[in-house]
């Protein structure tokens, strides 16, 4: 039976254990894949759930992504913020030629190749944090002591901040992604962070070096506001997912014997293994959003102009039209095309960081400790079910 | 039967630099040192990279890989 368009379904939530997504995607991804949905402001949209719509859309230069035409599916405090368009530097909210300008000054710094050559200091950063918690002994939170650190540090590594500002930067940062801090704490790390960005191009621009922050100075394109606004941008779009993805990896590992036995036995897996991590974990598990710029058809729905659609890049992922056995992690079922890194224009542009970090980092922690293992019941490790990048809040493990 | 020759093109307009062709198919394709974009190394590549060729097509996320069958070579 078909629905008719008036009977909008809201965003699915609630996930019946920690690596299944809501059940109701399956549903709409079944039944009907680009289906319409209400925003909590009341506004009516889209929600799209097959791979096919999801790439579709993302492919589609009809669908903007410029912030002001935006809408969240979830309750979101700074919403009307969002109304307006993006700030100088935050190119992941416009649309070209915007962001086709700032796209191609980055890119620049984020070959394949620099990515590779950052392997040996990633290695370097892991290893002392391995140190750090052997010796601080035999039960600790992975997210705080691993998983967070290492994407931070790496981030430090390629902006070229300076060692003894380090302490300082993750200390701000931390804050910053901390889900027990206040608004007021919150606050105040913005304005330290800002503050640290501000110092570190004054710095750069003094002293010019081999790291990112240096290359995108010394092209002289970009205004001291736009250099901060997109060193945020990479703190935010490197540190929260890549940890997140390192703390919910390890989880979805030690719950998967089977799985971390065959990488333990096969090493060679890892790079499989990484992306398998990546399509069945999709721990952007709300977005992206885009809004239609024309009336665009989309499997034969019509998406009127300014329409927002949301895209279910999670159950993309799990669509059995495209990847076979979905809802079972196999590091060794070829899991590459799936759309965690997003498609498009927009594609993630530290994916390739993302990926040395992770195939570093996952081997070097389950070699150190051949026995690890959680510290409590798996039914209590605390999920981020609400956060807009999935994942474990803590993981206390032991070894 | 033998494959046909494949020609390949590369749109460096529309490249945004998101690096899976260099990783999918090394030797067919690299990254600029100055822009990031697309670099083509081979547009004739041999049999052997064919399979990785046409993968890289179909990961590329701007759709800056186009690979056709070149009938006349083969």
């Amino acid at each position: 039976m078909t629905e008719s368009h008036a009977e909008a379904i809201t965003f699915p939530f609630g996930r019946p254990d920690p690596f299944t997504p809501p059940e109701r995607l399956a549903a709409l991804r079944e039944e009907r894949p680009v289906t319409r949905m209400t925003y909590p402001d009341g506004r009516v949209g889209w929600l799209a759930t097959s791979y096919p719509a999801v790439r579709a859309i993302l492919a589609d230069p009809r669908f903007s992504s410029r912030r002001e035409l935006l809408n969240v599916p979830v309750p979101f405090p700074l919403m009307q913020e969002m109304r307006r368009p993006a700030d100088p530097g935050m190119f992941i909210r416009m649309d070209p030629p915007d962001h086709t300008r700032y796209r191609r000054l980055l890119t620049a710094q984020f070959t394949v190749r620099r990515m590779k050559q950052l392997e040996p200091r990633i290695h370097e950063i892991a290893e002392e944090r391995l140190d750090a918690m052997e010796k601080a002994g035999p039960v600790q939170d992975l997210v705080r002591e691993f998983a967070l650190p290492i994407p931070s540090l790496v981030i430090c590594e390629l902006l070229g901040v300076p060692y003894s500002d380090r302490a300082e930067f993750q200390q701000a940062t931390a804050v910053l992604l901390n889900l027990e801090s206040t608004v007021e704490d919150i606050r105040a790390a913005f304005a330290r962070v800002a503050a640290f960005f501000a110092r570190l191009i004054e710095l750069k621009r003094a002293e010019p070096a081999d790291d990112l922050l240096s290359g995108l100075i010394t092209g002289g394109e970009l205004t001291d506001e736009e250099l901060g606004n997109i060193g945020f941008l990479l703190l935010a779009a490197g540190h929260e997912t890549t940890a997140n993805m390192l703390g919910l990896g390890t989880f979805a590992l030690l719950q998967h014997p089977d799985q971390l036995a065959a990488l333990r036995a096969d090493p060679s897996l890892i790079d499989n293994a990484v992306e398998e991590l990546l399509r069945y974990l999709s721990i952007i598990h709300i977005g992206p959003i885009r809004a239609a710029l024309e009336d665009v058809e989309v499997d034969g729905e019509l998406i009127r102009a300014g329409e927002v659609v949301t895209l279910s890049v999670q159950a993309a992922n799990r669509d059995p039209a495209r990847f076979t056995d979905p809802d079972r992690l196999d590091i060794t079922n070829p899991a590459s095309g799936h759309l965690t890194f997003g498609h498009g224009l927009h594609q993630c542009l530290g994916q390739q960081l993302a990926r040395v970090e992770m195939r570093t980092a996952f081997p070097m922690l389950f070699d150190r400790f051949p026995d690890l293992r959680l510290a409590i019941p798996a039914q209590e490790v605390r999920m981020r079910d609400t956060m807009s990048i999935y994942g474990v809040r803590e993981l206390p493990v032991r070894w | 039967m033998v494959e046909n020759a494949l020609k390949v093109t590369t749109d460096t307009a529309r490249c945004i630099g998101a690096g899976m062709c260099v990783l999918t198919a090394p030797k067919v394709f690299d990254q600029s040192e100055d822009d990031g974009t697309v670099v083509l190394l081979d547009e004739s590549p041999p049999p052997e990279s064919h399979a990785d060729v046409r993968r890289a097509e179909r990961l590329c996320p701007s759709g800056a890989i186009s690979v056709r069958e070149d009938p006349g070579t083969a």
